[in-house]
């Protein structure tokens, strides 16, 4: 049980997907400019990265590995991840319109979204199990999602401050999310994972 | 090399039928042509073409109630992509539904402004940000240039500002516009 609660942790914080990992930068720098796309993001988000993980794990443990074909491993992953990003749109536009409108373009987009692929080749390389890739998918989800929101509502608050000309837009932000990064790596020895 | 190929192939067939399935279960209820309609009108809402904002208008226009020619803020590009989508003929802009003009914003002249709040009342938008007694102030993002404020203001303390081009929202000049001498080159 406590293994379980060392990855949420590590994933969360100690190794935050975007923060620290570097992962999924484009939707952290394009859909933090209103709060509450961000958190949609980080639903829409944190839907497909469980998913994506625990069926990258089942195609890779039961037709991958026993084939010998792990050289497919790539493609088939981001196979599985398109699926299962199409098929969250379609979930998405059936349930809540409003939020597929809101999410527009970034919804297929999550499909490019590195840290998707880049969690389900993570949990291949750590050798993770069924339940332990679940939790390392929705850690990471859970970690990019909570930075994505903070991120937001600095950026709202940065949007009404007087910036510096240069500084203005994606330099602001870029400024915040290093300074963010480097706050987080105040994390790091909190868990040995 | 066979197993990739079939294992990859037998992949494909599942997601595929799996997608398929859920495009069917999933099927979103509404009518895309009214959607489509909506895309292409410039959502300000202004009611120039009788009808109460772009989505009524587009609704009416999927049910051939209405022509496409009813809307001065789009102008011609508009009637030009409706008449593509619809596949009817181009006709010219409906007179008495107003005519085509630059793109404006609203501005309230804050000394004159007395917080009557009757233009946040008229804004189809919500592009007026004001109390009772309060100065009221525009939100240049918002406001779609619909001068429905204009009208219902006391003091007369709206104008209609041209908006200067931005790089996102600079157009090639309207030929139309220009005034070419016989035998000239602009």
């Amino acid at each position: 049980m406590a293994d379980y609660a060392l990855i949420l942790i590590s994933t969360i914080l100690v190794n935050n997907i975007v923060l620290v990992k570097f992962l999924g930068l484009c939707p952290f720098m394009g859909v933090s400019r209103k709060l509450e796309t961000a958190m949609g993001m980080g639903l829409a988000t944190t839907f497909v990265l469980t998913l994506s993980s625990i069926c990258s794990y089942l195609i890779n443990e039961y037709l991958l590995t026993p084939l010998n074909i792990e050289f497919l491993r790539t493609i088939s992953f981001i196979f599985v991840i398109a699926v299962v990003v199409q098929f969250t749109e379609m979930v998405v536009h059936k349930t809540s319109p409003l939020l597929y409108q809101v999410l527009g373009i970034f919804l297929p987009l999550i499909t490019t979204n590195c840290a998707v692929l880049g969690v389900a080749l993570l949990n291949v390389q750590a050798q993770n199990g069924f339940l332990e890739s679940a939790l390392y998918g929705f850690g990471a989800a859970v970690g990019f999602s909570m930075v994505l929101v903070i991120f937001a509502a600095m950026r709202e608050r940065i949007a009404v401050a007087d910036v510096p000309v240069p500084f203005q837009g994606a330099a602001i932000g870029l400024i915040t999310a290093g300074l963010m990064s480097m706050a987080f790596m105040g994390f790091t020895g909190l868990v040995k994972v | 090399m066979f197993t990739a190929i079939i294992a990859i192939a037998l992949l494909a067939l599942t997601f595929g039928l799996l997608l398929g399935f859920a495009s069917i279960y999933f099927k979103v209820e509404g009518d895309p042509i009214v959607e489509q309609i909506d895309k292409l009108l410039p959502q300000t809402q202004c009611g120039q073409c009788s009808f109460a904002g772009c989505r009524p208008y587009a609704e009416a226009m999927a049910n051939g109630e209405a022509d496409i020619n009813r809307c001065p803020p789009g102008g011609e590009a508009t009637i030009q992509a409706l008449a593509n989508l619809l596949e009817v003929e181009v006709k010219p802009l409906d007179d008495e539904c107003g005519e085509e003009k630059p793109k404006t914003l609203a501005v309230i002249d804050e000394d004159r402004c007395i917080g009557c709040t009757l233009c946040i009342q008229a804004c189809p938008v919500d592009a007026i940000l004001g109390a009772a007694k309060h100065m009221h102030t525009v939100f240049a993002d918002e406001c779609t240039g619909c001068e429905l404020c204009v009208e219902p203001c006391p003091v007369d303390c709206i104008d209609m500002i041209e908006t200067k081009a931005k790089p996102n929202t600079w157009r090639w000049p309207d030929p139309s516009r220009i005034d070419l001498q016989p035998g000239e080159q602009s």
